[in-house]
């Protein structure tokens, strides 16, 4: 067997370890993805949110196996993008980031929230982005900037 | 609004969310050392050896007979252990630390260890404990005399739970010997002076043999206050041994398991009322500090401080004990103590309103404090107590006594509501001559020749947004575009002790002295040259100085006040309430950044109603926590209370910067006592005594109750 291929933003990669290394801490030890944060390892924080072909994933709760042939996109991918660029405008804008260690991870949820559905409620929104804990802000901040860059960003999503 | 008071987008904030933050376990691991830490595996016990597999070149088993200097890590007292000094007193208590390259390899060489034990009775009933740590009495009036008086008395036990602060980075801390024979120590925390102060002591070095460095902090809210130092402390004396950096990055249930969290508490309430008022409290306050004293001293002091609440309580006992039990030490919380009696204290008077037939919120307002009143402690009341118009921007929020009345009529249906209220303040800074005496901050602004400014400070941002706010207090005074003005993480090498990032006092007290640090500046201003100003704390002259011995004066300068309405609806099929809104006005004084003020509130208030309703922690009859992740413990998602209200009220404190006062703390206090109010309402006015107060209490209640 020659490797695990898989896309990492957008880079063809091929791994050299095992299929059930777990896809966190590969992509924070082998590919030095280190805006993928560890809050728990059990699934249940968000704070290892990475997108598999466009679908949030906490990361530590996926085995490399099973991203062989899919895109992994993580902040450092995401980070280049249009989107990225409204959704980082909008959180500055509410101060939606405070400790900034779920931070990563809730604004690839709101990516994937948006991407389904470009134009959320407040409640489609709070339901989008609950799967990632924030202790910091009581979420009104995070909420209402998903929110904004919805609504300035119209037609990138 | 002020122009000091418009939001800015925070310094940090383009680095945080683009992923480009390094936190203490994104550093390369090449050339660092994984170090996992043995923890005892039971609550009392004699530790009569440790069988340890053969470690592999490379490898190393740390403990106490590898701390150079002192075992002891200087917290308030120094009983906490650095490694256990062959007994330990709770589970979880570090025996020792593994290291090594491969953190898997590092992982089985820990669990392969075999800890001989001589087990112990431990203490677990904080009902029946009987090792005192500390122990204060105050009070003031002649309190059997207005009880034999009285013509009601009432009597009442509350109890609230453990608390984790649930910071979503866990503790971790890294250590890395320098060629100078130097220790740098840097990690997650809020007190880089503190942790330098303990490893000093433990490495047996003067304050040049080590230096502390904060990194980007995944959040604190009191939990990375004293545990960084005990960590710091670990990781310090292995990387001593292994002459090698060493880090150790705790896992979730690690974390929530053996490191500090909130006191559990037992609150006992004798009122005397006469004529419908109050005439005294006699209050017993017990917290459950676990198996060292840590910070319990301080959290103590500030929760009995705070029992009588809101109210003039004109005869008052106070009784406070902290006592030993085998179970991981607890520590400090935003509100350090405060929200267990301010909980008991709002319950209180609300069964005593009840009582006598009159709506709680009006007796309250019979019996607040104003401006010139004597405090618990009998010191003033100093500056305007802005509560009467709080409450009435509270009822206009949420229409509560409109609510109040009509949830009050009989209920059936399935779905039933309630609305309570809770009015509480929170001290200031240091509690009684902290600042005065054993802080004594020291800030300093260095300006450079190309005319950048650097603020140098120990106060770190955890989240908080320190990094924002203290250089937009100092490029106010400078007339300085912001991007001219910055403050690093605090690094002992580099910066004075301007103290602890705790007590809601970073931006209060240090805020100030940057603030005149910057006014002398701008005096001095001498362009292309490189310049240095330093401002050291000065006591306001106002105060009436506080004696700890008596708990006397004025515990502290200012208070920040909060009013919280709950309004929820109880499913009685199932238990589960459902939080219809959460209103709460709050007084910080002068906002430095809207956002960031209002980031603080909402945050906080929510953590507030998480202790309140769904976290809950316990440990069994082991001495074992049981719930030890987010599965067990759960904290408020995005989903759980959508509509969290918050409004600002500002009363100037003249003392700190454009008027602020201390703000992190605050909105976590009153909202335990607000949701149990509501939940009393839902459930027919039946009267409760603790939080959390989950579904499956609901249920209970409603099965003995017959609700």
């Amino acid at each position: 067997m020659d490797g695990i291929r898989f896309t990492l933003n957008g880079t063809e990669v091929t791994y050299g370890g095992n299929a059930t290394d777990r896809l966190l801490d590969v992509l924070r030890d082998s590919y030095h993805c280190t805006s993928v944060k560890c809050g728990c390892k059990e699934g249940e924080c968000g704070a290892c949110a990475a997108l598999i072909d466009g679908v949030l994933y906490n990361s530590c709760c996926v085995a490399l196996g099973a991203v062989s042939g899919a895109s992994v996109v993580t902040m450092e991918g995401f980070r280049e993008t249009e989107r990225f660029t409204a959704l980082e405008k909008a959180f500055g804008e509410f101060s939606a980031v405070q400790c900034g260690f779920c931070i990563p991870g809730m604004t690839l949820a709101a990516e994937a929230l948006l991407s389904k559905n470009p134009h959320p409620t407040e409640e489609e929104i709070r339901e989008g982005l609950s799967g990632n804990l924030c202790r910091c802000t009581g979420y009104n901040a995070i909420v209402n900037a998903v929110a904004n860059a919805a609504r300035e960003g119209d037609g990138l999503w | 609004m002020e122009k000091i008071t418009r939001s800015v987008v925070k310094k940090d904030h383009a680095p945080k969310i683009s992923g480009h933050s390094v936190y203490v376990a994104d550093y390369p691991a090449e050339g660092v050392l994984c170090g996992k830490l043995l923890h005892a595996n039971i609550a009392r016990a004699k530790v009569l050896r440790v069988e340890t597999p053969e470690l592999p070149e490379g490898y190393f088993y740390v403990d106490a007979k590898d701390v150079p200097g002192d075992n002891n890590v200087n917290i308030v007292l120094d009983d906490t252990p650095v490694y256990c000094r062959g007994t330990v007193e709770y589970i979880g208590e570090p025996i020792a630390m593994l290291c090594g390259p491969d953190e898997a390899v590092v992982t089985r060489l820990r669990d392969a260890c075999k800890v001989e034990y001589e087990e112990l009775e431990p203490a677990l009933d904080l009902r029946k404990a009987t090792e005192t740590f500390f122990d204060y009495r105050f009070g003031h009036g002649d309190v059997d005399k207005a009880f034999s008086e009285a013509d009601r008395v009432y009597d009442e036990e509350f109890e609230t739970g453990y608390q984790e602060q649930a910071y979503l980075e866990t503790q971790g801390m890294m250590a890395e010997p320098e060629e100078n024979g130097r220790m740098f120590v840097h990690g997650s925390s809020q007190c880089v002076y503190y942790i330098h102060g303990a490893v000093m002591r433990a490495l047996g070095c003067g304050p040049d043999g080590v230096r502390v460095l904060q990194d980007v902090t995944g959040g604190g809210f009191g939990g990375k206050e004293d545990f960084p130092s005990i960590l710091g402390c670990q990781v310090a004396v292995a990387a001593r041994k292994c002459g090698k950096a060493v880090r150790c990055v705790l896992d979730r249930r690690e974390d929530m398991e053996y490191t500090s969290k909130r006191h559990p508490s037992l609150c006992r309430y004798k009122v005397a009322v006469r004529d419908g008022k109050v005439t005294a409290m006699d209050i017993d306050v017990t917290l459950n500090a676990g198996a060292y004293s840590t910070l319990s001293a301080v959290v103590l002091q500030r929760g009995i401080i705070a029992a009588p609440g809101v109210y003039n309580v004109p005869n008052l006992r106070v009784h406070g004990r902290a006592l030993k039990t085998n179970t991981a030490p607890c520590g400090a919380f935003r509100g350090f103590g405060a929200p267990q009696t301010f909980f008991a204290v709002e319950m209180m008077m609300d069964h005593i309103a009840r009582d006598l037939g009159v709506e709680p919120l009006s007796f309250k307002e019979a019996h607040l404090v104003r401006q010139g009143d004597f405090t618990s402690t009998c010191g003033r009341y100093h500056f305007p107590v802005p509560l009467p118009a709080m409450i009435d921007k509270i009822d206009k929020a949420c229409d509560y006594r409109k609510k109040r009345a009509e949830y009050a009529k009989p209920q059936t249906g399935r779905y039933r509501r309630g609305i309570g209220m809770s009015l509480c303040f929170h001290g200031a800074g240091f509690t009684g001559s902290g600042e005065r005496d054993l802080i004594k901050a020291v800030a300093k602004l260095r300006k450079y020749r190309d005319g950048t400014v650097e603020i140098l400070a120990s106060n770190g941002d955890i989240g908080q947004g320190v990094r924002t706010t203290f250089p937009k207090i100092v490029a106010h005074e400078l007339n300085l575009p912001l991007d001219k003005v910055y403050y690093q993480h605090p690094d002992t090498a580099r910066v004075p002790d301007s103290g602890p990032t705790v007590a809601s006092r970073s931006l209060m007290v240090v805020g100030e002295l940057l603030r005149r640090a910057a006014i002398r500046l701008r005096e001095q201003w001498a362009d292309g040259e490189e310049q240095e100003v330093e401002e050291r704390f000065k006591e306001p002259d106002f105060i009436i100085p506080f004696h700890i011995d008596k708990f006397e004066g004025d515990a502290y300068p200012t208070y920040a006040w909060a009013v919280n309405a709950i309004e929820l609806e109880i499913d009685t099929y199932t238990g589960v309430a459902k939080a219809l809104g959460a209103y709460g006005a709050f007084d910080v004084g002068t906002p430095v950044d809207y956002n960031v003020v209002m980031g603080q509130m909402e945050g906080g208030f929510l953590q507030g109603i998480g202790y309140a309703s769904m976290e809950q922690m316990n440990y069994d009859d082991k001495g074992r926590i049981r719930n030890n992740s987010f599965s067990d413990y759960l904290i408020p998602t995005a989903k759980d209370v959508p509509n969290l209200y918050c409004t600002l009220h500002v009363e100037k404190y003249p003392d700190g910067p454009y008027g602020a006062k201390g703000a992190g703390e605050l909105p976590l206090v009153g909202a335990p006592g607000a949701y149990l109010s509501a939940v009393e309402q839902a459930l027919d006015g039946v009267a409760l005594h603790h939080v959390p107060f989950t579904a499956e209490d609901t249920l209970s209640v409603m099965t003995k109750e017959a609700v």
